[in-house]
This record gives C-alpha cells, sequence and structure tokens, in this order.
C-alpha cells in the first residue's frame, strides 16, 4: 500500500466536483421540504436533468445551454409531481416514488442513441489572484463555473430563508399550512414554487454528474445520488449549512476510498464502498442528535383549504 | 355609543355546504366603538358567520357595508386593508418561529424587524399585554399566544376586530385583564364581534348580542337588559334535563398518585412535576387549568400511554405506574382522552373497530387474537342506543360522525364497560347542551356506581357542577386539592395561576 499515491491537492479539488451534483440536488429539496412538501422523486429528476442536459449540449456544443435545459426538463417533471399532490392530493410518497421511476424509464429511452459520446467539457475557471495561491488555489479556485454557482446558491437559499420576508411565509406554510391558509397566504401556490425550485436544482445536479463529473451518458447513471440527496437534507435538519457539510463529507470520502482502492489498502473492498454512506450518516446523526431536528411540522402532510 | 353610526351592515348573508345550510339569511348591524356579541351553541353557525366577514369564507348570498361602501373581501388580505381583523379560536400560529415572525406574517407590510419589536414592545405596555419578541411560539402558554394575536391585530389599527371565543383558555384572571382591554379599544373606537357562548361573559362585556340557532337569527338584544337564562332559552331552543346529584359517602381510596413527574413525549408539551393526589371510590376529583398546562400528560400518565416508576400510580393498592395501557384497561382503569378525532377514535374505522380497540379485553370481544364481530357489533349498538349517539349503524366510519355524537361515543364506549377507575379530558368539548348534561349524568352515575372519576376540563361551570374535589394545574404542578363547595370564582382562579404576569392596560380612556 502506497499512501504517497494520493495527491492532497488533487483529493482536495475532486472532492469538490464530486460532491456538488448531491449539494445542488439536496439544497433544492430542502427548500421543498422546508415549504411542507415531501418529494422523494429526485432521483428520477436528476437523471431527467442528466440526460437533456447531455443530449443538449451534445447537440448545440454548449455546455451552459445543456444545464439551462436541465433544470427545465427537471422543474416541468416536477411540476407534475406538484399537480398531482398539491391539486388531485395524490399521496405524496407514493407520487415521488413514482416519480423516480418515471425518470429513470424515459431518461434511458432518450438517452439511447447517445451511450458511449463524449459531451463538450466546461472550461475550468482560473480565477485571478486566489487561482495562483501554490496549493490553495488548485484546491478551491481552479474549478468549473457550477461548483461556485452550487456554493452561491446555497448561501442564496440560506439568506433567503433566515432574512426576507418570502423565505418566512415558506417556512410558514411548512410549519402549519392551516395556519398560514387562515392568514390569506396561498399555500398551494408557495409549494408550486417551491417543488419547481426542487426540480431545477435536482436537474443541475444532474446534469452536473454527465457533462462535468462522468462526463459520459449512461443508463441509469446517478446511482442513488438523489436519495443520498434525501438523506443528507433530513440528517443535516433542514439547515443549508449541515448541508454543504454533509454533501462535501460523502463527496470526500468517496473520492478518497476510491484513492484507498487504487493505493492497495488493506480493507476489504466493499466496506470501503460502503464507507461513504456509513460515516455520512454516523457524522450527520450525531451532529443532529444533540438538539431540536427541526422537521417542518406539515412536512409530507396534504393540503385542501376546505379543512 | 349605542347611538353613534353602523360601521358593518349585513344584510341576508346565505351560505351552505352540501348536506347543511351554515348561514340563512342572517342580517343584523355592527356600529362604531360597540362590543357586538354572537352567541349560539357548537354548530349554530357563529364560525361561519364571521369567516365571511374575515373573507375566508364567500356567501352564496347576501351583502355587506363597511363605512356605507359595498364590502366584500375576497381574501383575508381584503378584509384586513379595510380593517377588518380577527383573533383565532384555535390560534392561527407558528410553534416554530418567533414572535416577532409571527406577527410580521399577519401583516401587510411590516416594518423591518428592529422597528417592529419596537412597535410590539410600545404595544405590549400600552394595551398591558406584555410579550417578547424574540420568543419562540412553541414555548408559550395559551394566554401568551392569545397575546401574540391580538398585538398581530392591533397593529393594524382595526376598526372591527374579530375575537373568536377569547376566553376559553383564560383564567378568570385573565379574563378581567382582557375585558378591560376589550373596553378601552371600545371606548376609543374600535368595534368588536366577539363570539362566545359564554352567557355571564356577554351580559358583563357587550352592549349587543345577535343570537344564532341552526344557522338562523333568532334576535338581537341588549344581554345587560336580558337574564342569562332567557339568553340560554333563545340560545337552545328547548329546554333539557338539569344533572341530578345524588347523596353520596365515599369508600376507600382506589386511585393514588404519589410523587408523578414525567417528561412530555411532545417537544412543546408541558412535563409532570410531582403530583399526588387520591380519588376514592364514589368520587370525582375535577382538575381545571389553562389549556396546556399538562392536562394531556396527566391523562397520558394515568392511561398508560406515558409510563413511570410503578409507585407513581396505584390502583387499589397495587403499583400500576409501569403497566402499558392494555394491561391497566384489563384491570379496570379506563380514559378518554381530549382530542376525539385520532386519540380517541381511528377516524377511517368504523364504530365497531372503535368499540373492539378499547373493549376487546374487558367486554370479551376477541377470543385467541380473533375477534367476535357478532359480539362487537352487539357492544358498540349497546353503547350507540344508551348514550343516544345519532349515526346509521355501528359500520359507520368514526369520520362522518359530528363531534357531539363521536363524544358520546367515545365517553359511552368507556361508561359501558363499567369501570373502576375513569379518567376523562374535556369530557364535553364542543357537545351541544343536551348531550353534555347527558354526559355528565353519566359520570356522576358511574361514580355513584363505586368507580373513581378523574374529570379534567377547562370548563369551570362544568367542574362545578360534577366534581367532589378540585384541583388546578398549572405548568405540570398540581394546586391544593380543595372541596368545591363553597369555592369561589377568585380562589379558583388564584389555583390556575392567577393572572400570569398580565397587567391591566394603562391607557386612559
Amino acid at each position: 500500500m502506497d499512501f504517497g499515491a494520493i495527491n492532497p491537492i488533487l483529493l482536495v479539488a475532486s472532492l469538490m466536483v464530486s460532491a456538488t451534483p448531491i449539494l445542488l440536488a439536496a439544497i433544492g429539496e430542502m427548500v421543498v421540504e422546508k415549504s411542507g412538501v415531501l418529494n422523494l422523486g429526485v432521483e428520477g429528476m436528476m437523471i431527467t436533468g442528466a440526460v437533456v442536459g447531455f443530449v443538449v449540449a451534445l447537440n448545440s456544443g454548449s455546455p451552459m445551454l445543456g444545464f439551462a435545459a436541465a433544470a427545465l426538463a427537471a422543474a416541468v417533471l416536477s411540476l407534475s409531481f406538484g399537480i398531482l399532490t398539491q391539486y388531485l392530493l395524490s399521496n405524496q410518497v407514493a407520487t415521488g416514488l413514482g416519480l423516480t421511476l418515471v425518470g429513470l424509464g424515459l431518461s434511458a429511452l432518450i438517452g439511447k442513441p447517445y451511450e458511449g459520446m463524449k459531451a463538450p467539457s466546461l472550461q475550468d475557471l482560473h480565477i485571478p489572484l486566489l487561482g495562483d495561491i501554490p496549493v490553495i488555489g488548485p484546491m478551491f479556485f481552479q474549478h468549473d463555473i457550477m461548483v461556485y454557482v452550487s456554493l452561491a446558491l446555497v448561501a442564496a437559499v440560506w439568506a433567503t430563508l433566515k432574512y426576507t420576508r418570502f423565505g418566512l411565509i415558506l417556512r410558514a406554510v411548512g410549519e402549519s399550512h392551516d395556519a398560514a391558509h387562515a392568514l390569506g397566504y396561498k399555500v398551494v401556490r408557495i409549494r408550486m414554487m417551491a417543488i419547481f425550485f426542487g426540480g431545477a436544482c435536482s436537474g443541475l445536479g444532474g446534469a452536473y454528474l454527465s457533462l462535468v463529473r462522468v462526463p459520459q451518458w449512461t443508463e441509469g447513471m446517478t446511482a442513488g445520488a438523489g436519495w443520498i440527496a434525501l438523506a443528507i437534507v433530513v440528517f443535516a435538519s433542514w439547515r443549508a449549512g449541515r448541508i454543504v457539510v454533509g454533501a462535501y463529507l460523502f463527496g470526500g470520502i468517496t473520492v478518497l476510498q476510491l484513492n484507498l482502492q487504487a493505493a492497495g489498502a488493506q480493507v476489504p473492498v466493499a466496506l470501503l464502498s460502503a464507507s461513504p454512506y456509513l460515516i455520512t450518516i454516523i457524522v450527520l446523526v450525531t451532529i443532529s442528535a444533540r438538539g431540536m431536528h427541526g422537521a417542518p411540522a406539515s412536512l409530507g402532510r396534504p393540503f385542501h383549504a376546505s379543512h | 355609543m349605542s347611538d353613534s353610526e353602523v360601521l358593518l351592515e349585513i344584510k341576508g348573508l346565505t351560505k351552505a355546504y352540501p348536506g347543511v345550510t351554515a348561514n340563512s339569511d342572517v342580517s343584523f348591524d355592527i356600529r362604531v366603538g360597540e362590543v357586538h356579541a354572537l352567541l349560539g351553541e357548537n354548530g349554530a353557525g357563529k364560525s361561519t358567520l364571521v369567516k365571511m366577514i374575515y373573507g375566508l369564507v364567500k356567501p352564496d348570498s347576501g351583502t355587506m357595508t363597511l363605512n356605507g361602501a359595498p364590502y366584500a373581501p375576497a381574501e383575508p388580505r381584503a378584509a384586513r386593508a379595510s380593517g377588518v381583523a380577527m383573533v383565532f379560536q384555535h390560534f392561527s400560529l407558528f410553534d416554530a418561529l418567533t414572535v416577532a415572525e409571527n406577527i410580521a406574517l399577519g401583516m401587510e407590510n411590516p416594518p423591518k424587524p428592529r422597528d417592529l419589536a419596537r412597535q410590539i414592545r410600545e404595544v405590549s405596555e400600552t394595551y398591558g399585554l406584555p410579550l417578547d419578541p424574540e420568543r419562540t411560539v412553541g414555548g408559550l402558554s395559551a394566554g401568551e399566544r392569545q397575546r401574540v394575536e391580538i398585538i398581530r391585530c392591533l397593529l393594524q389599527d382595526p376598526r372591527l376586530l374579530i375575537m373568536d371565543e377569547p376566553t376559553s383558555v383564560l383564567t378568570p384572571q385573565e379574563v378581567e385583564i382582557l375585558f378591560e382591554t376589550l373596553r378601552k379599544l371600545s371606548a376609543e373606537g374600535t368595534a368588536i364581534l366577539y363570539i362566545s357562548h359564554k352567557l355571564e361573559e356577554i351580559r358583563a362585556l357587550c352592549d349587543h348580542a345577535t343570537i344564532l340557532r341552526l344557522g338562523k337569527k333568532v334576535a338581537t338584544c341588549t344581554p345587560s337588559e336580558t337574564t342569562a337564562r332567557e339568553l340560554a332559552e333563545m340560545m337552545v331552543g328547548a329546554s333539557f334535563d338539569a344533572v341530578e346529584r345524588a347523596e353520596k359517602a365515599f369508600g376507600d381510596v382506589r386511585l393514588k398518585v404519589a410523587g408523578l413527574s414525567a417528561k412530555s413525549p411532545n417537544e412543546f408539551g408541558t412535563s409532570l412535576k410531582d403530583i399526588s393526589f387520591e380519588v376514592r371510590a364514589g368520587e370525582v376529583l375535577g382538575i381545571g387549568g389553562v389549556a396546556g398546562n399538562g392536562q394531556d400528560e396527566l391523562l397520558a400518565a394515568l392511561s398508560g400511554e406515558i409510563t413511570t416508576a410503578a409507585d407513581m400510580v396505584s390502583f387499589d393498592g397495587t403499583p400500576v405506574g409501569a403497566l402499558p395501557p392494555e394491561p391497566r384497561r384489563t384491570a379496570g382503569i379506563l380514559s378518554a382522552p381530549e382530542e376525539r378525532l385520532g386519540h380517541a377514535a381511528a377516524p377511517d374505522m368504523s364504530l365497531t373497530e372503535n368499540a373492539i380497540l378499547t373493549a376487546a379485553a374487558r367486554e370479551g370481544l376477541m377470543n385467541k387474537g380473533f375477534l367476535n364481530w357478532p359480539k362487537s357489533t352487539a357492544f358498540a349498538e349497546k353503547v350507540i342506543d344508551a348514550f343516544d349517539v345519532r349515526t346509521p349503524g355501528p359500520g359507520t366510519a368514526a369520520r362522518a360522525l359530528s363531534g357531539g355524537n363521536l363524544q358520546k361515543f367515545v365517553i359511552g364506549r368507556e361508561v359501558m364497560q363499567n369501570p373502576e377507575v375513569f379518567i376523562v379530558n374535556q369530557p364535553t368539548w364542543g357537545v351541544d347542551a343536551a348531550a353534555a348534561a347527558a354526559i355528565r349524568q353519566a359520570i356522576l352515575n358511574l361514580a355513584a356506581r363505586g368507580a373513581a372519576v378523574v374529570v379534567i376540563s377547562q370548563d369551570l361551570d362544568e367542574l362545578m357542577e360534577v366534581a367532589d374535589r378540585f384541583a388546578a394545574l398549572n405548568e405540570g404542578r398540581m394546586s391544593d386539592i380543595r372541596p368545591v363547595q363553597g369555592l369561589t370564582v377568585d380562589e379558583i382562579g388564584l389555583m390556575m395561576g392567577g393572572a400570569h404576569d398580565m397587567e391591566v392596560a394603562h391607557v386612559d380612556a
């Protein structure tokens, strides 16, 4: 075994790339759950974003156009979930699971002709001054734009929920939809907006997988990333800061265990492969075991104005 | 102020839901600065009427005129913009948010957080409603929550303030302070529409009263010139039997609670702290107190939903504190919790199934794990007959029954099992006067047969009627236990914790 083969600079750099898809999906789902809706279809929306983003980027030659199309496609798909659960009052758990199945099937169909092709790659930025710093520069400041977009998005979600009136109304709807309705807020409309935002974020996360992380299209390529994003939202106690911790921890250990496998560590491969899941869950449970869990009180409960 | 101009004129308001007419051709006027009572039994259509005024429900027909201009609010926002504010019966508050955030949610254009906190402090001092804007609402008492709602309304300078059953969560002292605040507001020209079914309150506070029965207006009168009996007759529309108490001699101690402490399973609940009392055979112990002071937790600890150290609860000398609900039921300790849909009864299951859920062991409805359906149906029918539950039959889902009928069923289900110890929380909540009298009579009959009964209630009149001794819960602690005879309202109020740091309004009218 040769630990010298593991380069810490490359490790941190690839950690950020590895964590970005999950971070994007998780921050979107957090907003959805903060509004009181449980959308279990993250996996399906991610893979829809992955295939649509790949196809559009390949045909147009523009990765950014691919990301935009991926966000739009996944958001439109999430609207079908929204209409079913918010207007037709279908069961959120069953509908979310259905959304995952639809997404997996639809993406396989769309992506069939594109298997094995190579997508146009997203340019890495080289941020002036910061990117020139030795060691730290290559670690943090020489990534593609989506890495920074995802972090900016987390900061924006955090600030919106904490400081703006819209964020307050969104949290209120998730806390008690009956009270919010009695005060005259449009519960269903606010939840539809949250669902749309969550879908768009999942789509971006999926497109990041197929356009940057891998970068090519294979069937079922999300491989459970959507479920990890869902779990991170819960274990992070619905807090934006902890979602970054959870996503980067998961991404980091994923990269580390691959490096350890390559370096020939004397640990069973199965255990190494399982380690990102185990350690992420243990760490986040330890964090959230201390205080209040903070689940939105109306999470997953159907709302109808007549009750 | 009774001669001043009309603020809100209501003409022929009608609203029908499938199967029921909630309001039929209701007309009355509210004048500027008057306190106008809306009086009626549960289900008389009071709530639907105020929801129409507040823009939550659209009337089928009829018109409203506010200050001479047509008034038809499409949503609460429009009602608030016109100067109509409402304090809800079931508070429309968000537990996880702070007082300031809750108030901001109820305002059209809330100021910056710092200015809002200052305004909240100003208004709360002016009207004697102390409140810290930074506190989380989930940790507030019921009285404090009501202050949040009232301040939310007052910050918008309303011309009409609607209050839906505001005193049901307050101690007598707190009620007096609330009335002072309302009188100041009325003197300043704010009209108040005051909804209640408590006659003495209305006689003490209101300038006019409109009485509703079965969705129709019965009369508008001046409560101070009408007796409580006349008001009650107009409201109920029929006479009903008064509760009879038998002379009684108490037997041995059946239920003994010693140093009972238990943590609330609910994040915002109240933990029980060192509660001790004894109930003898044939005795009814009444436990009062403002909602949320440990009533639910006490019932849970006695029924077995919360288990404690074994010797904290004893039945006929046997420690049962560590037993879960089913063995306690088998032994004869039965209970009926407050929330009938979801706690006392499973909403989507039939009455027969709901009967089996608590009566299986004592009534022998189960044999080696198999259900005895004919016997279960017969038991459910027996409950329905004995308690006059109005339902098509025992196969009806619990959800389909009206609140009062379901309450009669869940109380009857326990009473028909001949409990040795019976614990009930809010036995007549939301039940009409005749049914309430029947339920109270059943409780007294049970005690007369030698059971020990604990009645937890927020209705003090009810406790005075059925209980032999009275105690109050305050923040999870129990007051001294006093005989009901000779107890005054002031003493009861102090036992309930007095005025909870409220103070009288400082406004000079």
